[in-house]
């Protein structure tokens, strides 16, 4: 059995649906993030698959690229909770619609 | 070989998203979330991603886990979430719905092009095995793609600023509070300031200057 680009992008489109399921269902911020992560993760699998089938560096290139972003993204994103939860202890995001101004 | 090391991978991967969907605890879901990374590690090293998937382990299990792992112990939201309750009705139907839609298009789109991704194979970068992954990637980083570098040596500074700006506790009286807390801190004011014999009296010991009490008298002149 040979494992082709197919197996890749397939297991990458199963994990990218699993955090966006995870990112509607769940109601704390920091396992909200964890399911961005998962997705993220997904994009990830994909960029290098692709990157390998094509014999191109530009896909490692690109996962580099959102490594970084994402750790970025993760630094703010938890800093705001971290504000948010200093005011209310234990809120969830649907106690959060008065940030809509 | 690789078939069976991609199926372990892989069932290693599924089983850790499952698992941060499903856990009630966030330690255990970002647990569950190392699992996933470390799968991802691995399968990077299967396709010869040899840098990558130091990066994935250091950068993503060393220090994001570890940041989710500190805001989860630092606010204490360490205990179990309720997930029998839903907070939108109908919102966990819609959600698998949308789920499930969105895997079947995408393994839909996957199974029609049985051709595999069409594309010319690089000419530029061309991929070299895992050996010299590492330096040919350090050099398509700095000739090729040095202005996007830089730009991310600029945002990795303004997340560290915005971090620090964020997270820090002001002091004084210029902290402006949500409307939330302003609600529930004026009820205990409140409940003194109601008896209106009171008020006069509060007022006669202002004369004497103490500040407790003064506020007090200032509440219930606000109130009558």
């Amino acid at each position: 059995m040979v494992v082709t680009t197919s197996w890749y992008l397939a297991l990458g489109a199963v994990l990218f649906s699993l955090g966006a399921v995870g990112l509607l269902t769940r109601r704390n911020p920091l396992i909200m993030f964890m399911c961005v992560e998962l997705m993220l993760n997904a994009v990830n699998l994909t960029f290098v698959s692709l990157g390998a089938d094509l014999g191109d560096l530009g896909g490692q290139l690109s996962v580099f690229f959102v490594l970084v972003v994402a750790a970025a993204e993760v630094v703010v994103g938890l800093a705001i909770i971290v504000a948010i939860m200093r005011r209310r202890q234990g809120a969830t995001v649907d106690d959060l619609s008065v940030l809509g101004g | 070989m690789d078939a069976f090391v991609f199926l372990v991978s892989a069932a290693i991967v599924l089983t850790g998203a499952l698992g941060v969907l499903t856990s009630r605890n966030p330690v255990h879901a970002a647990l569950f979330l190392v699992q996933t990374l470390f799968g991802v590690a691995v399968l990077f090293v299967l396709q010869d991603a040899t840098f990558l998937a130091a990066v994935q382990v250091i950068v993503y299990a060393g220090a994001v886990v570890i940041l989710f792992l500190f805001v989860i112990m630092l606010l204490g939201v360490d205990r179990a979430e309720d997930l029998g309750v839903e907070p939108i009705v109908g919102q966990r139907p819609l959600a698998a719905a949308i789920g499930a839609s969105l895997m079947g298009l995408l393994l839909t789109l996957l199974l029609v092009a049985t051709d595999g991704p069409t594309g010319a194979p690089g000419r530029t970068a061309p991929l070299g095995d895992a050996a010299d992954n590492t330096r040919r990637l350090g050099e398509a980083l700095f000739t090729g793609h040095v202005f996007a570098v830089e730009l991310t040596a600029l945002l990795l500074t303004v997340a560290v600023v915005g971090a620090v700006v964020l997270a820090r506790t002001v002091k004084g009286p210029l902290q402006p509070l949500p409307v939330v807390v302003v609600a529930t801190a004026t009820d205990p004011l409140e409940v003194p300031a109601e008896s209106q014999p009171g008020v006069e009296i509060d007022v006669e010991i202002d004369a004497g200057s103490q500040p407790g009490i003064e506020t007090g008298s200032e509440d219930g002149g606000g109130d009558t």
